[in-house]
């Protein structure tokens, strides 16, 4: 297997972004988290942006309230630690408030469409974390290094696609054609009767109600006017996806569904070239190497079960198959993830045998992480 | 044969959630297949649009149109139905407005993909009516369509929102069609004849998770079943020898001397071994700890073994069996 040497690129002043995907459940959070504290101890001055951490994880680092700033992590040096909780609709809020002035954001703070824009809309989540990694990511900013986790999603895709597609949608040609009356433009009344489209606002309005659309056509107006397009503004950060300095680490669980999406993720950031550090397989199986191979210790359990004697051998020792033979699943998985994508580092991580939730845990996930001797 | 006066419960709607990757599908097909069993007609429907249920019965993708994917033991029938909310609206249309060619043509415009984006909320409110729709279906003869209908439903973080939606549709449109649909899907959901079933890992975030859902469907009002922990283990050391490798006092001779009589006495291995025991150790009590937890919710818990083959058809009648023989049909 082709190594991914992690305190190298912790260590270069050249990684200013680090960016763990993957699909659901598979431990980016935790591989975020972990790669934040080395990194701090390996010097640099780090910020971590986290996605809806498990509770107890996000009070170890000290992130009991959801104030959308990044707060200081004690107990790790030389370097320094900060860590934060993604608050989407606190983040679009400021955004906002960023672009219009005090009335305007009021009237677009208090409408109703953005309201639920900004706390359920497909696709919100990831365009926020983008946003507050532009934000995180300024000239002035007091850290060298920015890890950012990303939302628990089906697909690990989804980050790259949903604020592009979330942009096109907010700027695409129903919304403009539905609100086109709130924008002043009359004219287009007819416009879209002659398309056929009457029957569209026609049933729309039925369906959803007047009010719904007056508030997007509303809320369309006051948003054209104070910053441009969405869709420009999601591509803006996707530029910075692209820039040197970032690196993506793909995170995937030893099985077959989360390697195949990890599969396609390779592959798309390859075709777009981006730049792609390696994948970390989280929770593998660990076995001390013996000389018996899984055969003879299943058939040494049974004889011990037969003979009725030595109860607790043959459990260990049947215990010590199972996870043998486990690991050998997941190591063939592995090396089909490798034979279709040979030039992709990769790292193994154990599986611990409780969840990570203090600072000494993610120590111990970073140094596996870190571990070049690894044979797993 | 099949009307749900002789099933001894009046639960007709088994919402079936769950932190995502538990188990929810697998779940949901196997208890349909055990509400199925003697001679039960039940619809297993799904509304993620990912065409699970096809791919577990190994059937071609399931179109819009109701279909027989397996039969259970004793003469019953298990029928599937993937949910779009295209079509759903299509249906919804046609029932309030006669609209049906009309929604067809919006359709292919991408209207109703851009309708159903710009207000979620309109998805949910047409998965669930397809669901309503399908439990107050009677035949001719004015029995049921179906006995059960079982929901593979979204996961836990959204389930409450899905569920309520109607009664939300319901505060917004003070009068007419929407309004009286909406209530009449409410006061089928909200009442004994719906229950919501968790699925849940023997693991802190999908039990956190669980235990979180329960709160939630609870306070708002919606009728609460049965938590299924999936994916059980059983411990390969008793409790005694558990005991002993927590306090480190397993006795290291007996294992050599097992060893030693099959010729494997090594170290090495003794080192191995008594590390695994530490961990499965760790891991046992960690899973007895949350399992205590679920047991405090004072829900029926059904316990679902890890199938180490994986999932196919013969696995899916085993967890059937196991269902039926728990609390959950009874
Ligand atoms: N190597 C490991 N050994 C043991 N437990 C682990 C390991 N990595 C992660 N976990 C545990 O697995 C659970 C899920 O991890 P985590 O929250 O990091 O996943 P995630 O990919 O961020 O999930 P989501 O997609 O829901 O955001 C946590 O309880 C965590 O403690
Ligand atoms: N009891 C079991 N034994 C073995 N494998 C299982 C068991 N239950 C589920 N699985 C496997 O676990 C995986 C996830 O199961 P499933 O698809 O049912 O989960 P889900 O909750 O519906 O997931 P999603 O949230 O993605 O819809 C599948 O590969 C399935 O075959
Ligand atoms: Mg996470
Ligand atoms: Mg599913």
């Amino acid at each position: 297997m082709t190594s991914l040497d992690i305190d190298a690129l912790l260590s270069n002043t050249d990684t200013e972004i680090i960016i763990c995907t993957g699909a659901g459940g598979v431990g980016k959070t935790t591989t975020a988290a972990a790669l934040g504290v080395r990194a701090a101890e390996l010097g640099r001055n780090v910020c971590v942006l986290t996605i809806d951490p498990a509770r107890r994880l996000a009070q170890a680092m000290g992130l009991t309230e959801l104030d959308n700033t990044p707060r200081p992590v004690s107990g790790v040096s030389p370097g320094s630690l900060n860590a934060m909780m993604l608050d989407m609709k606190r983040t679009f809020d400021e955004v906002v408030e960023a672009h219009a002035d005090p009335e305007r954001s009021k009237q677009i703070l208090e409408n109703p469409f953005y309201q639920a824009l900004s706390s359920s809309f497909a696709g919100t989540q990831e365009y926020m974390a983008m946003e507050k990694l532009g934000q995180l990511h300024q000239d002035d900013s007091p850290w060298d290094l920015i890890i950012v986790d990303t939302p628990p999603s089906r697909s690990a895709l989804d980050f790259l696609d949903a604020p592009a597609r979330l942009g096109s949608f907010l700027d695409g040609r129903f919304i403009r054609i539905l609100t086109a009356p709130a924008r002043g433009a009359g004219s287009a009344i007819g416009r879209i009767a002659a398309l056929g489209f009457g029957i569209f606002t026609n049933v729309l309005s039925k369906i959803l109600g007047a009010q719904v659309l007056s508030d997007i056509g509303t809320f369309v107006a006051a948003i054209d006017t104070t910053f441009g397009g969405f869709r420009e503004r999601a591509d803006a950060t996707y530029e910075l996806l692209k820039k040197p300095g970032t690196a993506f680490i793909v995170v995937a669980a030893p099985e077959r569904d989360a390697l195949r999406e990890a599969s396609f993720f390779v592959e798309r950031l390859q075709s777009e070239s981006m730049p792609l550090a390696g994948l970390v397989l989280n929770r593998v199986q660990e076995v001390e190497a013996g000389s018996a191979t899984e055969e003879q210790i299943t058939a040494a359990a049974q004889r011990l079960r037969a003979s009725g004697e030595f109860e607790l051998t043959a459990s260990l020792l049947e215990l010590h198959a199972q996870r043998m033979a486990l690991k050998e699943r997941q190591k063939h998985l592995a090396a089909r993830f490798e034979s279709a994508h040979p030039t992709v580092p990769i790292i193994a991580v154990p599986a611990m045998a409780e969840d990570i939730h203090d600072l000494d845990g993610l120590r111990q996930i970073g140094a596996e992480l870190a571990d070049k001797n690894n044979d797993w | 044969m099949h009307s749900n006066q002789d099933s001894p419960s009046e639960v007709v709607l088994h919402v079936v959630s769950g932190k995502g990757g538990t188990g929810k599908t697998t779940v949901a097909a196997a208890l349909a297949i055990s509400l199925a069993t003697n001679g039960h007609r039940v619809l297993l429907m799904e509304v993620e649009g990912r065409q699970g249920i096809a791919q577990l019965f190994d059937v071609a993708p399931l179109a819009y149109e109701e279909t027989k994917v397996a039969v259970a033991p004793g003469g019953g029938e298990v029928w599937a139905l993937a949910v779009d909310s295209e079509d759903a609206l299509l249906d919804y249309l046609e029932m309030f407005y006669k609209m049906r060619r009309a929604g067809s043509a919006l359709g292919k415009m991408g209207a109703i993909e851009f309708a159903t984006t710009i207000a979620p909320g309109l998805r949910d409110v047409l998965l669930t009516g397809k669901a309503i729709e399908v439990v107050k279906r009677k035949e001719k003869n004015a029995a049921n369509a179906y006995d059960f209908v079982v929901l593979d439903a979204p996961p836990t973080g959204r389930i409450t929102r899905f569920l309520n939606v109607n009664s939300e549709v319901s505060g917004l449109a003070k009068v007419g069609p929407i309004k009286s649909h909406a209530d009449s899907v409410m006061s089928v959901i909200a009442s004994p004849l719906t229950t919501v079933h968790l699925v849940t890992l023997l693991e802190e975030m999908p039990v956190q998770e669980t235990l979180d859902g329960i709160a939630d469907l609870e306070a708002n009002g919606l009728p609460v079943g049965s938590i299924f922990v999936n994916l059980m283990r059983p411990p390969k050391l008793d409790a005694n020898q558990r005991k002993a490798v927590a306090e480190h006092s397993l006795s290291t001779s007996d294992i050599e001397r097992g060893l030693e009589a099959v010729g494997l006495n090594s170290p090495e291995l003794i080192a191995s071994l008594e590390r695994e025991a530490l961990d499965h150790t760790q891991r046992v009590d960690l899973e007895a700890r949350e399992l205590q937890r679920l047991e405090d919710a004072q829900r029926t818990i059904v316990r679902l073994p890890l199938i180490p083959a994986g999932i196919d058809l013969g696995a899916l009648y085993e967890l059937a069996e196991i269902i039926t023989n728990s609390e959950v049909t009874k």
